[in-house]
């Protein structure tokens, strides 16, 4: 029973140690995410919903390959990648250790004969002069060695870089630490929104899965402003923003800019620039009317689709406005009213004015001039809100991650021995990557070595 | 002199250079070898001083942002960086003849770029407005370039590989040409040691500006997701090679499928499926 136990255990062992297994989770981790990039994710469009069979959609649902990313088999398999990182590591890295702590100080006959690298030295002077001159030569020219004597020889050995043998086990320390940093954010951080009008606060966020999230402090929106460029892309979004507590501003967060790319941040709490929209469907609407014969002049206020009769009898109806008219006319930006005048007796012509361009309003050869002032209608500020105490965690692991890279992939173990005898001594090299630049440095070194008079 | 005409030279330059390697792999003639490369620089010569034109034009049209912003100036900067890669692997490893099979991809990249596109300047959008941008796109294109330049190798490595198993043994006459499989093999695999730090450089810098522009640094979007298969092809690769002698042409012909599953998360994302990429929209 209990070697069965034992067996089964260093069955289960040697599963989660395998390279076959990273390897194969590797490929399924890459072939499965390709379905979250193909079916939609989160919520979906009706006309998906028409265009695939109920049979499907139900399989594919229980399957969650609608929330993929999220479902239970996804994050088992980037546990068993985890557990399987944790395992190879745990499993090779006493070796490794042992590698560098312990290095091969003495070269045995049958391992000199492996080495492409060596480079012979005739000695005339006696054994101990020669290992001083050649441990004096190795410290100056690569890097100090330690002297081992052995059956009458003297081995020197030095080594440059040894550390770097770490630098994959960095890069797979640094997936750990991501994992970490991803999964405090989700245990501790809130995604949300919130939607500002000009001239409000408000002190608590809506989360993104419904609930309300107090901040325990207040912002407030004190202004909004849309910019366009020529072509009617828009050019920036921007909230003017100040952070209040216990009704004071906050001493430098009063009149923040905020823009896309641009967010502000207090308390663990980031405020981004994400969207904007009219607040107000049912505001007022100032015009100015003035006859052209300089008869007489008046100011109306409406609302939409309500109507007033002016002093000379002129029916005038305000149909519908909009905050920038160059999504209709690309010719004209700003505010904009379409308005219905009808003179007395005769009949509605329908005009739009507006309130950037007076001039193009009086163009036109009516015998009322109206012009658009404008309107009180606010504007909201639409702003992501995120709180995620794990992202630095996460940066952590990224830099660990690119470092180890970098010492795993461009750095390189580089060792030299010397065996000193009586009469002649023979050096040997070796590196643990980039053979070829190795090569080139041994062979300098060669060349330094065999003029040396001993 | 604007950009767009140096564009022009500079793919008429990459068309020149690949036209004189392939007389080259013809001739075995060693100084139209060095002419297939002296064009090949020339071009990127010209295409370096072309960006700069275009990032300054930029500027006089008052919008004022890299020329990185949209799929032509990142297919134009693709085909660049594959030019530079292929020089430093070229310099640096002394095998000219490989331009005969990386140049291709630069001038079909330029050739696309200038044929099929809109080249207008056009502003950039709210959420390109970022320093961000232009570590992100450098970093991710200078991978997807040293992915493309092991793709080419890899091609080599198996036309040669097939020649010599139907000749038996070594091949002369045109394969003569082509450095030894072994070497091959071995510069694939350094291609991709250049390119894996990069990509995943090129995926920290995306992430840590999603994270500045939106607070999320992941959000699963279909880029980024693919960037991530990307990732996971390449550190399959590694780890195949390194722990269990994938070398040759199992080696090679993932290097090809990493390169295809690039091009897709490259192209095929924008083209195929809807998301935060989608250059040139005006989504935030």
């Amino acid at each position: 029973m209990a070697t069965t136990n034992r067996s089964f255990a260093q069955a289960l062992w040697d599963f989660f140690c395998s390279l076959k297994l990273t390897i194969s989770l590797l490929i399924s981790l890459a072939l499965t995410s390709v379905i979250g990039t193909i079916l939609p994710q989160g919520k979906l469009p009706p006309e998906y919903v028409a265009s695939i069979s109920p049979v499907k959609l139900q399989i594919y649902s229980k399957l969650g390959f609608f929330d993929m990313y999220h479902s239970w088999w996804f994050i088992l398999l980037l546990y068993v990648f985890s557990v399987n990182l944790i395992c190879c590591s745990i499993k090779r890295l006493p070796h490794v250790f042992k590698f560098i702590s312990e290095p091969n100080l003495v070269l045995g006959e049958s391992q000199r004969t492996g080495f492409s690298q060596k480079q012979d030295l005739k000695i005339t002077a006696s054994l101990d002069k020669g290992r001083e001159a050649l441990a004096e030569f190795l410290g100056k020219e690569f890097s100090v060695p330690v002297v081992t004597e052995h059956d009458g020889e003297y081995h020197l050995f030095a080594q440059k870089n040894a550390w770097c043998r770490l630098g994959v086990y960095v890069v797979h320390l640094s997936i750990l630490v991501i994992f970490v940093g991803a999964i405090l954010g989700s245990l501790f951080g809130y995604k949300g929104f919130a939607a500002i009008v000009e001239g409000t606060g408000i002190s608590s966020i809506q989360a993104n899965n419904g609930a309300e999230i107090p901040l325990g402090f207040e912002v407030r929106c004190e202004k909004f402003n849309v910019t366009f460029y020529d072509s009617g892309a828009p050019k920036e979004f921007k909230s003017i923003l100040t952070v209040l507590e216990n009704g004071q501003p906050v001493k430098g967060l009063t009149n923040v800019r905020v823009v896309v790319n641009e967010p502000l941040s207090y308390k663990g709490f980031t405020f981004y620039q994400s969207s904007y929209g009219q607040a107000t469907e049912s505001s007022d609407h100032t015009f100015s009317v003035q006859a052209r014969s300089g008869g007489f002049s008046d100011r109306l206020t409406l609302r939409e689709g309500q109507a007033t009769v002016l002093k000379d009898g002129t029916t005038f109806k305000l149909l519908e406005t909009t905050a920038d008219i160059r999504q209709f006319m690309p010719n004209f930006s700003g505010p904009a009213a379409r308005i219905e005048v009808t003179p007395k007796g005769g009949v509605p012509q329908t005009y739009i004015v507006f309130k950037d361009f007076p001039d193009a309003n009086a163009q036109r050869g009516d015998a009322l001039q109206v012009v658009y002032e404008g309107s009180n209608a606010k504007m909201y500020t639409g702003l992501q809100v995120a709180k995620d105490p794990g992202v630095w965690v996460v940066w952590l692991g990224c830099t660990l991650m690119v470092c180890g890279l970098f010492i795993a992939f461009f750095m390189s173990h580089k060792r030299v021995w010397i065996v000193v005898s009586k009469g002649y001594a023979r050096m040997y090299g070796n590196a643990s990557k980039n053979q070829a630049a190795f090569q080139m440095q041994f062979e300098e070194l060669s060349d330094k070595f065999k003029n040396l008079k001993i | 002199m604007t950009s767009s005409l140096l564009f022009n030279v500079t793919t008429l330059a990459y068309m020149a250079s690949m036209v004189v390697f392939f007389a080259f792999l013809a001739s075995k003639n060693k100084a139209i070898g060095l002419t297939g490369s002296l064009l090949a620089y020339a071009g990127f010569a010209i295409q370096t001083l072309a960006i700069a034109l275009r990032w300054k034009e930029s500027y006089d049209m008052g919008y004022g942002h890299a020329p990185l912003s949209n799929l032509y100036e990142s297919v134009v900067f693709f085909s660049w960086t594959i030019i530079l890669i292929y020089m430093f692997i070229e310099l640096k490893y002394k095998y000219r003849i490989v331009g005969a099979f990386v140049v291709p991809f630069a001038l079909l990249g330029m050739a696309w770029a200038q044929l099929g596109m809109h080249s207008g300047i056009e502003p950039l959008v709210p959420a390109l407005q970022s320093n961000w941008l232009l570590y992100h796109v450098v970093t991710c294109f200078l991978g997807y370039a040293a992915f493309a330049v092991a793709c080419g190798i890899s091609i080599m490595y198996l036309v040669k590989a097939r020649s010599e198993e139907a000749g038996g043994g070594a091949a002369g006459g045109l394969m003569g040409m082509f450095p030894p499989i072994r070497v091959l093999d071995d510069l694939n695999y350094r291609a991709i040691m250049i390119g894996f730090p990069l990509l995943t450089l090129g995926i920290i810098t995306g992430a840590a500006w999603a994270n500045y522009a939106w607070g999320t640094y992941w959000s699963w979007d279909p880029k980024e997701t693919w960037s991530l298969i990307v990732w996971f092809v390449y550190a399959a690769f590694l780890h195949a090679r390194f722990t269990r002698g994938w070398v040759g042409k199992r080696a090679a012909w993932l290097s090809i499928i990493g390169f295809a599953a690039t091009i897709f998360c490259y192209l095929g994302v924008n083209l195929f499926l809807s998301g935060l990429h989608s250059y040139g929209s005006s989504k935030m």
